[in-house]
């Protein structure tokens, strides 16, 4: 048994976009604040710290997580993904990415990284989604600037994409 | 012909002009990989502390008194400033209406809204500021609250600011052309009361400000995600007693959508400001989803009562407003422009030339107005088109040929409405018709006809609106009377700034000061520029960051009243413009030819007549870098060029109150059809449809974008979003789980169709596009549930549970013997009700003797300490309270009055901690059971306040059952005998066998 | 919106995770997926002073059916039981109810366990539970009981789990009978209005609804029809005590009650 004590700093070891991380982190630091403040992956979003918004979704053991809703000492061991691990490479779109540049599915992009992280999960789990189930998923997010239907839209886009390619990531 | 704008990716045509493509936005990049710049995502200067704010859970109450020394001693607390010690700092924020009030972005001596700053505490980082914060004692006196604008203005209303005359803020009447012959002579007054709910667009990034101060410069920097209007800077300046150039307000490239709100973080810039002065170092903030829900900004709420002079034919010939505006708590800046932004537009679409207004602003105990889409619009056109609707109900017309017969004539542009708006362009008809033709309005009407032969409630709305965009800096100040603005002197215009540069290399960057919140600003510019310079957008780099010590910027700059296309595009097109006039000039001069016969196209400057005969761009635009003499005489220089550009039709207000208030006007025909679910009563959107002209339309793409979201928000407004309060002020919907934003599941697609009209005003022929359906799409849906339910009066949000006694008319009856329970609420009374009933194996004198005994009772109440005994009927204690994980300590205070011994009393009391406050009143009596029992029965009644109800509210009822059980449970238990669980109602039986059995 | 500080203890064995319940009581809260709990203590409602993480104990992680009784580890996440292959044969009420429960997103890191540890009475679990006369399987440092639905939810997120015992399992009988589930919210994902759960049973109807009663709350009815049904779904509908909030009336929710009542009961007597 470990007990971390509080107010102290506890070393958290985890794979990031697949590389070994260590971290610190006392017993009470969200895995926001975790990735955004100390690993500087700014790319998570925090919108409402209660698991509602969608914004701070991540990949946690392949499944998509609020961040909000979990301690940065719980993913001790786990394998986690961010929006930074979407893209081939720094200067590619990943096709899920390009299907929502084309489809003008962001507007102000705050909300986006979440969904990216859902929809990447599920389209790794599920290659051939129909579009009520895209809508389920889709429920779990909230965004203030598109009206949602262009994210449906990239999201079948892309989902189609990926089985003509028949692997998960590829130029775009 | 209507086009639905393409989304795709249009492919481009050499020599076609890159404005109308909807080309892929330069932003998305970086925004899909996590490299977006955000305010909380850019770094801060070493040694930056932060904050977290103490706010108020009453609405209504004088502070007493403010204990900050456990926090200040707390680990990693740096300092604790409350309103006084803020208020030493800065000067009270300008208030828009000539009173003597004052207006401070704390709380100082009394609160008078749930969420109001009351401490600042600033710590080495945000869980230890909160930390600090649960650390502050803060003593009330609670004051009565008002909540409702029509209560407020009641002589024995509570009064918020004795600078107010009652609550009243402003009253004002308009009167233009004869209304009062207009009513007299026409064969109808039809009238409707309208109460237009509050809500807010809600971004999902939240406020966030970062502020330092440097006292050997005496100045400010600061880095908030506003958005502007920047004449906001002047009342930050004055707030912090600095001179403008002394306050560096900056913006973050990125921000997470506004949608008006972020111009409502300016408060926390000074209190930031201030508490960086206060501890040295620079602060930053940033704000939480409960603080914003609670205590952000949001739209107005409004009771309108709006009447028409209306003939047999519908033709309406004069309207009469009556209008009561709720700010909130305070009139901050630039309130009340909400009720002002539409002055010019209270005509709507229509040709209407009589015009009676009075315009009354009050204050309540609710969170402070600011700017939310549709600004002003969705209170307007709630009223207006809902009495629309009514007139064609009232006179057996069809509400379609109401809409048509008042329509503003297609030749009558510029057409210049009662109240003073010049309506730049427009063809209403022909929208109208085109919308009915290609939206498919008679299929749709078959649909309706066929729902309701099968007995579903199906209804048809209609809207017709004019859009207003880019606002007349002036049109608040038709809220003073003439005199008081002639004293003033006149406000006007809508200077938009746009910089265009040119680097040594030739290539150019725009800069403009218009602080997108994620509309792509970047994009549409460098379309702009590049069509004026022939060049590629790709071609050109656009900064849209925002820096008050650095950029060219006005009173008018910021991200508000949809006024970057019709703007400030059209403002870069200008700048670009005057460069391409001076390159040109050089150009012709090397090519040997004249200016006229110049062209840039395709990365050159060229001859017309003799294409061969070219420069590339680059090298004429830098030769102003490299070689400034060679430039021909009268040049000056080609390397950047800052345009101002005001219209000269925003002209301030008359001396008989009219008033251009906007520059452009598009229009929206919306029209939809929507079935009330009979079991469940939820409201279905099964078709809309929107018809748009925003005049020339720049990117199709985003100009949907923009439709398609404003739609969502209204659809959230229609259905779904209110920030409710009790009628004691207490906030209720302080999570996204209570404020609900429609998702995916809610939000259909609407059929979007286009008209464009270029606007004569502005240089790009465009208009704002918007915030037009956050106008005319929550009265559109309204209209149809209207039509679906035959209903006259409607309510949003269109809350099912609302429509129950419309739709079903009176509840069966419970069965015989079980007396019916009058649970049913008023709106906003939050009294927790309930009754039970425990039986005790012991006398009730021993019961009795319990009951009044504090030791006793510190044994019973669980989590009780430190009873303190007042008199033989008054006791203080601190006691634990739990509810499943949450528990809070709370001071609780009961008073015993009314004792019958032992047969019964009346228990009443208070109670005061982090989570929140109660207060009730049970009376309790004692009934000898017969065979040595007593049956313990009680009723109570109570209200619980703050956090707990502004995040918690679903649970309140279950939670004060469960407490209250405990209380009797334990009392059982103490008493010793064994609670007969038979006779007790269904949740405290199982309470009391529990706590009774099992300890 | 931060949480208050607190030890984290990792459960290594369920041993260490009983004995710190024993000696902290109230003061420690166990955690498991989090997706409750978290918001609780981002917004300091909830200040335990230990969380005691209990999803590395592989022997709470199963799902065992076994003799008719399928038997769900306190670490066995609503995802997983989702995925479970039996679900709809053994559990299709619960199959039914699953989709309801929050998102995707949260289901992934929410357990079964947690949600009826938690009792909310708007939550769709602890009604599958109630529906179905499930058990919930409680175990200290020094005893191990277990308690059937209808008596573990006693209230408002209270239950009779005492302070120093968690729930190791929820069992639930396989029925095989027809079951029906419907749920009303203001949209889709959000806390029940009405949640209503029907399981046929030998010569009628069990119907549980949440989001009413301050408990999820079961009654038998025999197989009626006409107004002898109308009137016993009435009688059902006011014994809930409904309540009014901002999202809903008391009246509101009996309608549902009764309505959604009568369509689940013909569609699982058919």
């Amino acid at each position: 048994m470990s007990r971390l004590q509080a107010g102290r700093r506890h070393s958290v070891r985890f794979s990031l976009n697949g590389k070994p991380c260590t971290g610190e982190a006392e017993p009470r630091l969200l895995l926001t604040d975790f990735l955004r403040h100390q690993l500087a992956a700014t790319g998570t979003h925090v919108g409402c710290e209660h698991g509602v918004c969608g914004a701070c979704t991540v990949s946690i053991d392949g499944k998509p997580a609020r961040a909000c809703l979990t301690l940065a000492v719980q993913i001790d061991g786990c394998e986690l993904r961010t929006v930074e691990s979407i893209a081939p490479s720094p200067d590619r779109l990943g096709i899920l990415q390009s299907a929502f540049k084309r489809n003008h599915a962001l507007q102000c992009g705050f909300c986006t990284a979440g969904i990216l992280m859902s929809l990447d999960c599920f389209l790794r789990a599920h290659p051939r989604p129909d579009e009520e189930s895209i809508r389920d998923l889709l429920c779990g997010h909230l965004c203030r600037c598109t009206g949602y239907t262009p994210i449906v839209r990239a999201a079948i886009e892309a989902a189609a994409e990926l089985v003509d390619h028949g692997k998960e990531k590829t130029d775009a | 012909m209507a086009e639905a704008a393409s989304l795709s990716t249009a492919s481009h045509e050499p020599g076609s002009p890159w404005v109308g493509q909807s080309i892929p936005r330069v932003e998305d990049a970086a925004l899909l990989t996590g490299r977006g710049r955000f305010i909380d995502d850019i770094g801060v200067r070493p040694g930056t502390l932060h904050a977290a704010i103490l706010r108020s859970p009453h609405a209504h109450a004088d502070i007493v008194s403010i204990d900050s020394s456990a926090a200040k001693r707390a680990p990693g607390v740096f300092a604790v400033l409350n309103g006084e010690d803020v208020k030493a700092l800065t000067a009270s924020l300008v208030v828009g209406v000539k009173a003597p009030v004052e207006c401070w972005p704390i709380a100082v001596g009394r609160v008078r809204y749930v969420g109001e700053p009351v401490a600042i505490v600033v710590a080495a980082d945000r869980y230890l500021a909160e930390d600090g914060a649960d650390l502050i004692e803060v003593q009330y006196r609670v004051r009565p609250a008002v909540v409702d604008p029509l209560a407020a203005l009641n002589l024995d209303a509570p009064v918020l600011h004795d600078g107010f005359a009652g609550n009243v803020a402003s009253d004002r009447t308009f009167r233009y052309g004869d209304p009062e012959q207009a009513f007299a002579s026409a064969a109808h007054r039809i009238s409707l009361d309208i109460r237009y709910p509050r809500n807010s667009c809600t971004p999902i990034e939240t406020y966030g400000v970062v502020a330092d101060y440097d006292p050997s410069d005496d100045a400010y920097d600061v880095l908030a995600n506003f958005q502007g209007p920047f004449s906001i800077h002047a009342v930050l300046s004055r707030a912090l007693r600095v001179a403008g150039n002394r306050l560096r307000l900056r913006t973050p490239p990125d921000s997470g959508g506004s949608f008006g709100v972020k111009q409502g973080v300016f408060p926390y810039i000074v209190l930031i400001a201030a508490a960086a002065r206060a501890v040295g170092r620079p602060v930053k903030w940033i704000e939480d989803r409960l603080e914003h829900l609670a205590a952000s900004v949001s739209a107005t709420n409004r009771a309108t009562t709006l009447s028409a002079a209306v003939e047999d034919n519908g033709r309406v010939l004069a309207l009469d407003w009556d209008q009561v505006e709720d700010c909130g708590a305070h009139l901050r800046a630039p309130e009340p422009a909400t009720l002002y932004r539409m002055h010019g537009n209270l005509t709507g679409a229509y040709d209407i030339r009589h015009l009676a207004v009075r315009n009354r602003v009050v204050v309540t105990n609710k969170t402070p107005t600011g700017l939310n889409r549709g600004f002003g619009g969705p209170q307007v056109y709630f009223a207006l088109e809902r009495l629309v609707q009514r007139i064609a109900v009232e006179l057996g017309l069809d509400p379609l040929d109401v809409i048509m017969r008042n329509l503003i004539p297609a030749d009558g542009f510029p057409y210049r409405t009662a109240s003073g708006a010049l309506l730049d362009s427009g063809n209403y008809q022909e929208a109208i018709k085109r919308g009915v033709n290609e939206g498919g309005l008679a299929e749709l009407k078959s649909r309706r006809d066929a729902a309701r032969a099968q007995g579903r409630l199906y209804g048809i709305g209609y809207t017709a609106v004019v859009e207003p965009s880019v606002s007349n800096m002036g049109y608040i100040t038709t809220v003073l009377t003439p005199a008081d603005r002639r004293k003033a002197g006149p406000k006007n215009g809508a200077q938009a700034t746009a910089t265009v540069a040119i680097d040594p290399l030739g290539s150019v960057t725009v800069h403009v000061a218009s602080v997108p919140q994620g509309q792509g600003h970047r994009t549409v510019l460098s379309q702009v520029v590049a069509d004026v310079f022939g060049l590629t957008p790709a071609d050109i780099r656009v900064n849209t960051e925002m820096d008050t010590a650095r950029d060219a910027w006005s009173i008018a700059s910021g991200n508000y009243a949809s006024r970057f296309a019709p703007a400030v595009a059209g403002t870069a097109k200008l700048a670009a413009g005057r460069l391409s006039e001076r390159m040109a000039r050089v150009a012709a001069s090397q090519l040997n030819t004249e200016i006229d016969d110049i062209a840039f196209a395709g990365g050159s400057v060229r001859s017309k007549r003799n294409p061969d005969n070219k420069v590339s761009f680059s090298r004429v635009a830098a030769l102003s870098h490299w070689s400034p003499g060679a430039l021909p005489d009268g040049i000056g220089q080609t390397i950047r060029e800052t345009v101002f550009w005001s219209p000269p039709e925003l002209t301030a207000p008359d001396e008989e109150d009219h008033i251009n208030s906007s520059l452009c006007h598009g229009f929206i025909f919306d029209f939809c059809g929507v079935e009330v679910d009979r079991t469940t009563l939820q409201t279905r959107i099964d078709r809309y449809v929107t018809m748009h002209d925003c005049g020339t339309i720049l990117h199709p793409g985003m100009v949907d974008g923009q439709i398609r979201g404003g739609f969502a928000q209204a659809v959230g407004a229609a259905l779904y979003e209110e920030y409710a309060y009790g009628s004691d002020g207490s906030f209720l919907t302080g999570t996204f789980a209570d404020y609900l934003l429609p998702t995916v599941a809610e939000v259909p697609d609407p059929a979007i169709l286009h008209m464009q009209t270029p606007s004569p005003f502005t240089p790009l022929g465009s208009k704002g596009v918007g915030e037009g359906n956050c106008m005319s799409t929550p009265v559109c849906i309204a209209n149809a549930v209207a039509d679906a339910l035959g209903l006259k009066d409607v309510e949003l949000p269109l809350v099912p549970a609302k429509l129950a006694q419309i739709v079903r008319g009176d509840e069966p009856m419970p069965a015989k013997g079980r007396a019916i329970e009058e649970t049913a609420k008023r709106g906003g009374d939050r009294h927790l009700r309930g009754k039970g009933e425990a039986v005790v194996g012991a006398p009730a004198e021993r019961v009795w003797a319990m009951l009044l005994d504090p030791e006793t009772l510190q044994a019973v109440i669980p989590g009780c300490q430190n009873v303190e005994k007042i008199s033989d009927t008054h006791f203080r204690a601190d006691v634990t309270i739990g509810i499943g994980p949450m528990k809070g300590r709370y001071r609780a205070d009961v008073k015993l009055s009314d004792l019958d011994p032992p047969h019964a009393v009346t228990l009443g009391g208070s109670a005061e901690g982090a989570l929140g406050f109660g207060g009730g009143e049970g009376r309790i009596t004692l009934v000898p059971t017969g065979n040595g029992g007593t049956a313990i029965r009680y009723v109570y009644e109570a209200a619980i306040g703050g956090k707990v109800a502004s995040i918690g509210g679903r649970l309140l009822d279950g939670a004060a059952r469960v407490i209250i059980g405990q209380f009797f449970a334990s009392l059982a238990r103490k008493v010793g005998g064994n609670p007969d669980a038979q006779s007790l109602p269904s949740l405290l039986s199982r309470a009391l066998r529990l706590f009774g059995g099992h300890r | 919106m931060k949480a208050a500080a607190f030890d984290y203890v990792r459960a290594e064995h369920l041993d260490e995770a009983l004995d710190v319940l024993g000696r902290e009581g109230s003061d420690a809260r166990i955690i498991a997926g989090g997706q409750s709990l978290m918001a609780m203590l981002n917004m300091r409602l909830a200040k335990p002073r230990t969380l005691i993480d209990i999803m590395r104990l592989p022997e709470l992680a199963r799902i065992e059916s076994k003799g008719g009784t399928i038997t769900i580890g306190a670490g066995v996440r609503q995802a997983s039981l989702q995925e479970w292959p039996e679900l709809g044969r053994d559990l299709q009420l619960a199959a039914l109810a699953l989709p309801w429960t929050g998102h995707a997103q949260t289901r992934s890191r929410g357990t079964v366990c947690g949600s009826i540890a938690h009792a909310d009475p708007s939550a769709e679990l602890p009604l599958v539970l109630q529906a179905l006369a499930g058990e919930v399987h409680l175990r200290s440092a020094k005893r191990r009981r277990r308690v059937a639905a209808n008596d573990f939810f006693v209230g408002m997120m209270a239950t009779t789990r005492a302070d120093e015992e968690m729930i190791e399992a929820v069992s639930f009988p396989a029925v095989h009978k027809r079951s029906a589930f419907r749920e009303v919210a203001r949209r889709h994902g959000d806390f029940a209005i009405v949640a209503c759960a029907a399981v046929a049973t030998a010569n009628g109807v069990r119907l549980a609804v949440g989001g009413v009663a301050d408990v999820p709350t079961a009654r038998d009815f025999p197989d009626l029809d006409g107004s002898a049904l109308d009137d016993a779904l009435n009688g059902f509908a006011y014994s809930l005590d409904a309540r009014d909030d901002v999202h809903a009336t008391a009246r509101y929710r009996r309608d549902l009650v009764r309505m959604i009542g009568r369509d689940l009961m013909r569609e699982v007597l058919q």
